[in-house]
């Protein structure tokens, strides 16, 4: 996939999986693994991406005599969702269209 | 691998970038290994999971902007001596000009890969403009009432826009892999400052 594409999709999906609630890293991959596979290493980008546009704000949570990072997301994370939504019905009647012939041939 | 030991080698591997950021990613990988021990993973299948320490480095350092790098690595580990600021004083006139030197070398590298990618088209755009010209001198030819020389000139004016064709593509493959070259000389360039960290 388009790597520009990729990236502003991933960006939307790590936000969604904070959406409800607050999450950390490990539970963040686990949640999306059965609709897309994110090595950690990718991820971590992202996130520190999504912090750098103040879409999302860190803070961190003593568990089980260790440290862990919580993800929260804030107002203009929720709206980047909002506006992907939309972007997204452009995006699917363009597909219609591409692929008009073949289901019009199916 | 025991989780300690993967953490020990992604720190060694990473040597080089800013202090601060090797703590963050080491503190992110300690994370998610622990979280996935606690949920019932073997130590070293949890470590097995996140993939190779090499694979990891080499995206992190790819991901890394180079002016990180190469600031990291010229900042001084401690503060300079007066005897120190002096010789570095006194032997400006070589150093200085090394790196010059060395900075040159990589520009006048980066500028004949490019200079050979734009000479290429432009052979490509003359091919082009020679379809162009052999069309218009044969419209010239033909109503100075040449005809022979006319139908010459259109003939030579579709050799050239064949020619272009191939030109195209041939250009096209030679511009990605130059870029896919550079991408590559950055991630050496790269590697060449963290190494030498290692190696200290």
């Amino acid at each position: 996939m388009d790597i520009q594409l990729k990236r502003g999709l991933l960006d939307v999906c790590v936000l969604a999986a904070i959406k409800n609630e607050d999450s950390y890293g490990y539970k963040m991959i686990k949640d999306m693994k059965p609709y897309i596979e994110l090595s950690e290493s990718t991820l971590y980008t992202i996130l520190k991406r999504l912090e750098a546009a103040a879409m999302l704000t860190v803070y961190t949570v003593e568990h089980g005599g260790r440290l862990r990072k919580y993800y929260h997301i804030t107002n203009m994370g929720l709206q980047r969702i909002e506006d992907f939504k939309n972007e997204w019905r452009e995006v699917m009647s363009i597909y219609r269209f591409v692929t008009k012939e073949e289901r019009e041939n199916a | 691998m025991r989780k300690q030991e993967f953490l020990d080698e992604l720190q060694m591997k990473l040597s080089g970038l800013p202090r601060k950021d090797i703590e963050e990613r080491i503190a992110f990988y300690s994370e998610i290994l622990d979280d996935r021990i606690e949920e019932g993973y073997a130590e070293e299948d949890a470590v097995r999971e996140i993939g190779s320490v090499d694979e990891i480095a080499t995206q992190i350092i790819a991901d890394t902007p180079f002016s990180k790098i190469a600031k990291e690595r010229i900042r001084p580990k401690r503060r300079l001596s007066v005897g120190e600021i002096m010789l570095l004083t006194l032997g400006s006139p070589i150093w200085l000009s090394l790196l010059i030197a060395a900075f040159a070398v990589m520009l006048s590298l980066y500028v004949s890969l490019w200079s050979v990618v734009i000479s290429l088209w432009a052979v490509f755009a003359s091919l082009a403009v020679c379809l162009i010209g052999g069309v218009s001198a044969c419209v010239v030819f033909i109503v100075g009432s040449n005809a022979a020389s006319g139908v010459a000139m259109l003939a030579t004016g579709i050799v050239c826009a064949g020619l272009s064709i191939f030109m195209f593509y041939g250009c096209k493959a030679v511009t990605s892999g130059i870029l896919m070259l550079t991408k590559k000389m950055a991630i050496w360039l790269k590697n060449c400052f963290i190494k030498k960290e290692v190696a200290k």
